[in-house]
């Protein structure tokens, strides 16, 4: 099966700083990709690499098999990427609905749209309406984000993402800062949009117990560079990894 | 009706009732408000709810600062000065002045959107800044094109001027009611205009950048090229605006349309009505310009009713009009942060 996102050396220095070093990394449909590593490994940059916030110093990405190295964030979101990002990233002083309807009308490329009413696009409003239940938030769709709490903000970024319906599906700390009664709800989003056989998701996270439960494979990056990819199983006991996240004396003891 | 106003409803009853006023004031005008001083007050505010409201469009939902929204509403009253300066008087030398002036509004902007708006917003902010300088020296300098700082008479269709009249069922009408009406319909459609855009698919997409431009680029939407064509409507408009201006005044100068005074006028106004409603040109400029034609007469009425007091009088004295005008301005922007729109649909 062909690949849905491929990066090839992706290599990004910032003067003489290598923060992701020759990464080469495809990542297939049906799977959801762990990437683990300690903070500074380059983990964050790496996503950046790939949606496109930062442009690559050498390497290339392909996504669906089209060379998007030199596209741009919004020219890569069309082309079949969606991001999460690690801090909460919506639209503060719109509605809930409206953070989604945005998602579902950037995807339907009707923005250059300058004559019409924006609510007069009924089917726009209601694939977005669809996704709210889907995530259960059709009770707050007409709160202002910024009243909402920070639990329902995260799940509202993956209502966002489900809204937007990409190939390759990017998280970057989903439960960062949630609750222990929250959590739960975003990974079982997750799982989900894992059990679609058409998508890949990547995923950084730190938490052990939530990459157990969801990660096919695991791959691990340090100091800029891919130094393990496998099973969460074998990637986990492996000395590499124990060495990158303990330090080399700990791993010995 | 609600189409009209493309579904964008006031939300508070007062500012519903002080815009049905102002429209109702401003339509019948020249029958309320006889005389030459109250009409011209008028046709300024139309003018300049356009301007404004076109200002909103960029600020208030792009997220963007311009300094040279004066140089396009000049490119268009120029537009229509030089036209019928060089083609003679008649409708089409003013209509293809109007149009060429818009035209240059819109390419110039569009230009300066997508050489600047790559890099970062404040980075336009200044380019304007520096292009609408220059060009305020140039229009100065080409004196032969342009009339130097003395600027043109216009020469208007004399269906448009006072000399010109008619009756209709009784009332004496004459040119310069026409030229009203032209410039008040011409206000009316381009802010209904702007209305539509601002609460289509686009409209939404503008509000979505000023929220949070880099989460509008990631869902998909290319920002640079919304903001270029905020840009260029903005600017398109204006000159619109500065061409029904050139009209109305039959003059055309760099203090009329082209002055730094009236770019912080616009920005006062923006800011007094409420960014990013719309709604907030129409309140706020009814008021603005309303407070620098009367406020001087209703401080001198004052000045002598409190003669017999002490200090008052002096205070009140009409001279010192910039002075409340400013107070006006500090206590509105301390109440109202949000503007005077944003304050009347909090209290809803």
């Amino acid at each position: 099966m062909h690949p849905l996102l491929v990066t090839q050396d992706l290599t990004v220095r910032f003067g003489g700083h290598v923060a992701v070093n020759a990464v080469s990394c495809a990542f297939s449909p049906g799977q959801l990709t762990a990437i683990v590593g300690p903070n500074g490994a380059g983990k964050t940059t790496y996503f950046n690499l790939i949606s496109g916030q930062i442009r690559a110093t050498s390497g290339r990405v392909e996504l669906l098999g089209q060379d998007v190295t030199r596209l741009s964030v919004s020219g890569r979101t069309h082309a079949g990427l969606g991001r999460a990002f690690q801090l909460t990233n919506l639209f503060p002083r719109l509605t809930v609905l409206e953070n989604v309807r945005l998602v579902v009308q950037a995807r339907a490329r009707r923005g250059f749209n300058l004559w019409s009413m924006a609510q007069s696009h009924r089917d726009l409003t209601e694939a977005a309406e669809a996704v709210l239940d889907r995530v259960r938030l059709t009770a707050l769709a007409h709160q202002t984000v910024s009243a909402l709490s920070h639990g329902d903000q995260r799940k509202l970024e993956v209502a966002a993402m489900i809204a937007l319906q990409p190939r390759v599906y990017m998280f970057d700390e989903p439960t960062a800062g949630m609750s222990v009664e929250e959590a739960p709800v975003i990974l079982d989003l997750i799982a989900g949009i894992k059990a679609d056989p058409q998508a890949t998701v990547l995923l950084v996270e730190h938490k052990m117990d939530v990459i157990r439960s969801l990660a096919d494979r695991i791959i691990v990056l340090h100091n800029g560079a891919l130094v393990a990819d496998g099973e969460p199983g074998a990637v986990m006991a492996s000395a590499v990894v124990q060495e990158a996240y303990l330090g080399k004396d700990l791993a010995d003891v | 009706m609600l189409t009209l106003i493309s579904g964008d409803r006031p939300q508070s009853r007062i500012l519903g009732a002080l815009l049905l006023l102002v429209l109702l004031a401003l339509a019948f005008a020249p029958f309320l408000f006889p005389g030459s001083r109250s009409l011209e007050t008028a046709a300024r505010i139309c003018i300049f709810i356009v301007l404004v409201a076109s200002y909103d469009l960029l600020l208030g939902y792009g997220g963007i600062v311009s300094f040279a929204h004066t140089m396009f509403f000049g490119m268009g009253a120029y537009g229509v000065g030089i036209a019928l300066d060089r083609l003679g008087t008649g409708w089409g030398a003013m209509g293809l002045g109007a149009l060429a002036g818009m035209a240059l509004a819109g390419a110039v902007a569009l230009v300066i959107a997508l050489l600047s708006l790559r890099v970062r917003a404040i980075f336009f902010a200044m380019i304007t800044l520096a292009i609408a300088s220059a060009v305020a020296v140039l229009v100065s300098q080409l004196s032969g094109l342009t009339g130097g700082e003395d600027g043109m008479n216009l020469r208007i269709p004399r269906e448009l001027t006072p000399a010109f009249r008619f009756e209709v069922l009784g009332l004496t009408v004459t040119g310069k009611i026409l030229n009203y009406y032209l410039v008040f319909l011409g206000c009316l459609a381009l802010f209904l205009t702007m209305l539509r855009l601002v609460n289509s698919p686009f409209g939404r997409v503008l509000l979505a950048i000023r929220e949070n431009a880099f989460r509008a680029e990631a869902i998909g939407y290319r920002v640079v090229a919304y903001r270029a064509a905020a840009t260029t409507l903005s600017a398109v408009i204006a000159a619109a605006a500065g061409a029904l201006f050139a009209i109305w005044l039959r003059y055309v100068g760099p203090s009329t349309v082209l002055g730094m005074e009236i770019m912080m006028d616009i920005l006062l106004i923006v800011v007094i009505g409420g960014m990013g409603t719309m709604y907030g040109a129409v309140v706020g400029t009814a008021i603005f310009v309303l407070a620098q034609n009367y406020l001087k007469t209703l401080m001198g009425g004052l000045a002598e009713a409190t003669s017999g007091l002490p200090l008052v009088p002096d205070l009140l004295n009409p001279d010192r009009w910039l002075l409340w005008l400013g107070v006006l301005f500090i206590l509105s922007v301390y109440f109202f942060p949000t503007g005077i729109v944003g304050r009347l649909r909090g209290a809803r």
